[in-house]
């Protein structure tokens, strides 16, 4: 019984593995069926290099920002107690909850030509969606989450008795910070903000609503994808997503290293 | 056309740290913006490059024209929510009326140019696997038993109610035809429809890559595009005795180029696709061009079939009610799934 229950486990997880490879094999076959020069040459389109640059910039802006955000939020769920704590909490995690559509369509809502700030944005020139702020604004609510996630469970199983000693020591809120908290926090810092911009690179459904898809400017990495597939361009369209891909398998790999850092430098606070 | 773009791109790598970037930046050249729906890629990549230059010779202007590209019902959901195109260029008149019903351009933008505003059309045709072997020649033989029918849906889809109106216009001429014997074809039609694509570009790639189905409605220029870019061998174009006289409409968008002060460029644009550079070019991309002497030069790419045009159905208001609407004969006809 045991054994045949072990080998179903065996053979579901190579089921698994397959499901999981096939796909990232086919991308790559497929990116490279016609050699190197096809696939360089597709990734140094001007339209290619403007997406790679778009996606780039989004990432730049938004990735620190949650991360300063989310360290934040995961300071004051960590350390105190107050009402509401376990409410905040959940509101973090709404974005995971939440179709990614709908937190495009939102941003939509709020600033589109019809919506509750359209008008007022219009008479002042500024232009929110479908354009930058807007394709930052999608990717930032959906990427919120990770940098607070990783954070939480960490800082309440440390809890506040380092930056207490710190404190009483005479050491003022800003070194506290740098000397006491973030040393302690980085490895799991480092894990959601890798995390973090694995997503806002890859982000699809949210930045699509918000995009507008005009070509060399507001087409990420992943919709400049879809785009190219709609164009009969599969060579371009599939160099692109191995590029994506790669960059998946680079954060994989970093997670890898961090999760073993983490395990061992948690060990050291036991 | 490099430099520009490298410019804009540091200004507004300058203002993202303030999260709100704002339109205009003084330094830049002029812009116009062409909103578009998918399968007019590779048409406008030719004809801005043509125009562009003919600004540049005309003006000593250098202009940049932007695209953006999507389903037609798309793309003008995003013009009415601010997406600021100077110019749509859209699959069918109903959705720039949806422009125009909001107030974004004058009600009688279709007659502000030259042939309802649309300088070209195309056709739907019937695009079948090589050597025909269910033997399609007309749209009788799509009710043949086991001929699957692949063709998007028309909720979503222009080209699919471009499809279901060619379908109507040859139902409607048969001797002896009653709004009952319609309705029967094209319910019988749809019986033979395995599954829905939401776009046209979707509905293609069922057929030519996935191999779904044995035969794709499609518009002409779709077509032709299918066989140059799968291989002339693999895929031929049936001609239909009937079909229906697609016309894609183009119009300035008069609340943007307004704001934007573009409308001279932008009725510069349109009117370039009239001119036989203009014409030439669409000619070149599979689409039928409208000049005499640009349509007689390719005749023999775009043969003569008897077309029905929209008028034939009480125009687009007429025709979305009573087909494509919610309740619509569309709605009583389809089962999803069968």
């Amino acid at each position: 019984m045991t054994r045949l229950r072990r080998g179903a486990l065996i053979a579901l997880t190579l089921v698994m593995m397959t499901l999981l490879l096939l796909p990232l094999g086919v991308i790559f076959t497929q990116a490279f069926a016609r050699g190197w020069g096809a696939v360089l040459e597709a990734l140094t389109d001007p339209e290619a290099v403007d997406a790679i640059r778009l996606t780039l910039m989004v990432a730049a802006v938004s990735v620190p920002l949650n991360a300063i955000c989310g360290t934040a939020a995961a300071w004051c769920i960590g350390r105190f107690q107050f009402p509401g704590r376990a409410l905040l909490m959940t509101l973090i995690e709404l974005p995971f909850s939440v179709s990614p559509v709908i937190s495009g369509l939102v941003w939509v809502l709020l600033f589109g030509a019809n919506g509750w700030f359209g008008p007022w944005l219009d008479h002042h020139g500024i232009r929110v969606i479908f354009a930058l702020p807007g394709l930052i604004l999608a990717t930032v609510f959906v990427t919120f989450p990770f940098v607070a996630r990783s954070l939480i469970p960490l800082m309440r199983e440390q809890g506040a008795g380092e930056e207490e000693a710190a404190l009483t020591l005479g050491a003022n809120g800003w070194q506290t910070f740098l000397r006491v908290t973030l040393p302690n926090i980085r490895w799991a810092l480092l894990y959601g903000v890798l995390l973090c911009n694995a997503r806002a690179m890859g982000e699809f459904g949210a930045v699509a609503v918000v995009s507008g898809h005009i070509r060399g400017q507001t087409l990420t990495m992943p919709l400049y994808v879809e785009a190219l597939f709609n164009d009969y361009d599969w060579v371009g369209a599939f160099s692109v997503a191995a590029l994506l891909s790669l960059l998946a398998l680079v954060t994989l790999g970093l997670r890898f290293a961090l999760e073993r850092r983490m395990g061992s430098s948690r060990r050291d606070i036991v | 056309m490099a430099t520009p773009l490298l410019t804009r791109r540091a200004a507004i790598g300058a203002a993202a740290g303030t999260i709100v970037a704002t339109a205009a930046h003084a330094a830049e050249p002029t812009t116009l913006l062409n909103v578009s729906y998918d399968p007019t890629r590779e048409l406008y990549r030719d004809f801005n490059r043509a125009f562009i230059k003919a600004w540049k010779a005309k003006t000593g202007e250098t202009i940049v024209v932007n695209q953006s590209h999507n389903g037609s019902g798309a793309s003008a959901r995003a013009v009415l929510d601010g997406l600021p195109a100077d110019v749509v260029t859209l699959a069918l008149a109903a959705d720039i009326d949806a422009l125009a019903k909001r107030g974004l351009l004058a009600a009688d933008w279709q007659t502000r140019l030259p042939d309802n505003a649309s300088p070209y059309t195309s056709t739907i045709v019937f695009l079948v696997r090589k050597g025909n072997p269910k033997q399609i020649h007309d749209w009788p033989d799509l009710l043949k038993p086991g001929v699957e029918v692949i063709t998007p849906n028309p909720k979503t889809s222009g080209g699919a109610r471009w499809n279901f109106l060619a379908a109507l216009a040859w139902a409607r001429r048969q001797p002896g035809a009653t709004d009952a014997s319609v309705e029967a074809y094209i319910r019988a039609l749809f019986h033979q429809v395995p599954v829905l694509d939401t776009g046209a570009r979707g509905a293609t790639t069922s057929f030519a890559q996935r191999d779904l189905g044995d035969v794709l409605l499609a518009w002409e220029n779709e077509a032709f595009l299918v066989r140059k870019e799968f291989g002339e061998t693999d895929f031929e174009t049936v001609l239909p005795s009937v079909s229906v006289l697609a016309e894609p409409p183009v119009a300035v968008v008069d609340s943007v180029v307004d704001k934007r002060g573009t409308r001279k460029v932008a009725e510069a644009y349109l009117q370039y696709l009239y001119t036989p550079e203009g014409q030439e070019i669409a000619a070149r991309n599979f689409y039928r061009p409208r000049d005499p002497a640009i349509a007689a030069k390719y005749a023999k790419v775009f043969p003569t079939i008897t077309l029905a045009t929209i008028k034939d159905f009480g125009g687009w208001d007429k025709a979305q009610t009573a087909y494509f609407a919610d309740g619509g004969l569309f709605d009583r006809i389809y089962v999803p799934g069968k």
